[in-house]
């Protein structure tokens, strides 16, 4: 049995195996498919103390070289149940089950989808979730971006610098993003700006060759032919699998303060997935190390 | 057997001609996830003599990258017999890349 498993080796995660290592507790960090989580699509972080520029890809690296250093164990396989007993949580991944006396979730979150036929079979093939990783393929070609947020708002403009023509759908009036990225959208030329409309079907071959609009006010069907659809309509956290145990709000987040404890003694919650304002990666570190201190705390006092 | 690197010069024999399978690893220095991936291709490359791995540099390379429509990387085609028999978008599993080249 090890005494904590942290599901989940983005940044919070990891964080976390460092504090719990260096509290000389036992640590397997469980991932899917490889250590790093969402900042690795990240090219430059210019926001975390210490460096004023470093990539997703070094930053990740380096924080699991810290942790593996220190004695964290990582395996990974995909993390399907978790179950709590009075004196052992079991975790379950498709290959193997896992025991420790205390969890922590630092699943994160993944790109919500328009949840349209044909939409996973053209990721890739025109359709993409990542405006600053696939823009460059649209140099000089029409792309629209879906959304009203400040990613949406940023992926418009960042990509108005590459392609010939940007459309910008929103199904509201106005935007919840930044004043100024609105501002700055509305005066370039080759940005059209579609409101109170959604993307109603993805029209395609072998890839993505226009889009259906519909108009939410009067129902009228216009159809955009382009070469590739940016969506930015939010993130989901990855919390659906401990949705029979832990307590998630309507939007799937954990429920939990700052302490990270979640409604089951000994399961804490760390990261994007958990209820909370801003979701950083300094945030994210954060909790790692709140998460940890109270999984040792729990630990102690048993 | 290591990673060949390739570009539109030798694409026709390393890839196209090749007596083995092949997985084209599409990639940029940029991306995050493409250099996640990269030691598990390197590690595969040296175990699995049964198939050759390529990578492609889509920032030098952008003809080949339209050529065979990729427009998001980490991309990964699989090829047999100069065809496209398989391919996957972003970061994936080593288990996950093994199936591609078996089906």
């Amino acid at each position: 049995m090890y005494d904590i498993i942290v599901v989940g080796a983005g940044p919070a995660g990891m964080t976390a195996a460092i504090y719990a290592r260096r509290a000389a507790r036992s640590v397997l960090v469980l991932e899917a498919v490889n250590y790093g989580g969402q900042i690795l699509n990240t090219p430059d972080i210019e926001n975390y103390p210490v460096e004023a520029h470093i990539s997703g890809y070094d930053f990740s690296t380096k924080v699991y070289e810290q942790a593996k250093d220190l004695g964290a164990e990582f395996v990974f396989e995909k993390v399907v149940e978790i179950r709590s007993e009075e004196d052992k949580k079991t975790v379950i991944t498709p290959k193997n089950t896992y025991t420790a006396k205390a969890v922590i979730l630092a699943t994160g979150s993944e790109n919500r989808k328009l949840g349209l036929d044909d939409e996973d079979r053209l990721v890739g093939r025109g359709v993409s979730y990542c405006a600053t990783c696939d823009g460059n393929f649209y140099r000089n070609k029409v792309v629209a971006v879906v959304g009203g947020g400040n990613t949406a708002l940023e992926d418009a403009l960042y990509l108005s610098d590459l392609a010939k023509q940007v459309y910008l759908i929103h199904r509201r009036d106005s935007f919840r993003g930044e004043e100024t990225n609105a501002a700055r959208l509305k005066e370039k030329e080759n940005v059209e700006i579609i409101y109170n409309a959604n993307v109603t079907k993805l029209i395609s071959e072998k890839r993505l060759k226009a889009i259906e609009v519909t108009d939410k006010l009067n129902g009228n069907v216009r159809t955009i032919e382009l070469n590739g659809l940016f969506i930015a309509v939010g993130r989901i956290p990855e919390n659906r699998n401990f949705a029979d145990l832990i307590k998630l709000d309507d939007a799937g987040y954990v429920i939990a303060g700052e302490d990270c404890h979640t409604n089951i003694d000994g399961i804490f919650v760390a990261g994007d997935n958990r209820t909370k304002m801003l979701r950083q990666l300094v945030t994210a570190t954060g909790d790692g190390a709140v998460a940890a201190t109270e999984a040792v705390k729990y630990i102690n006092n048993k | 057997m290591t990673i060949v690197e390739v570009n539109k010069d030798n694409f026709e024999d390393e890839v196209l001609k090749s007596d083995i399978p092949v997985l084209a690893d599409f990639n940029a220095e940029w991306c995050g996830p493409c250099r996640s991936m990269k030691p598990m291709l390197e590690e595969m490359a040296k175990t699995n003599p049964g198939y050759k791995i390529v990578s492609i540099d889509i920032d030098a390379e952008d003809e080949l990258a339209e050529d065979y429509d990729v427009s998001s990387i980490p991309c990964l085609v699989a090829f047999r017999d100069g065809e496209e028999v398989n391919r996957s978008v972003g970061l994936i599993s080593r288990d996950a890349i093994a199936e591609l080249m078996e089906g």
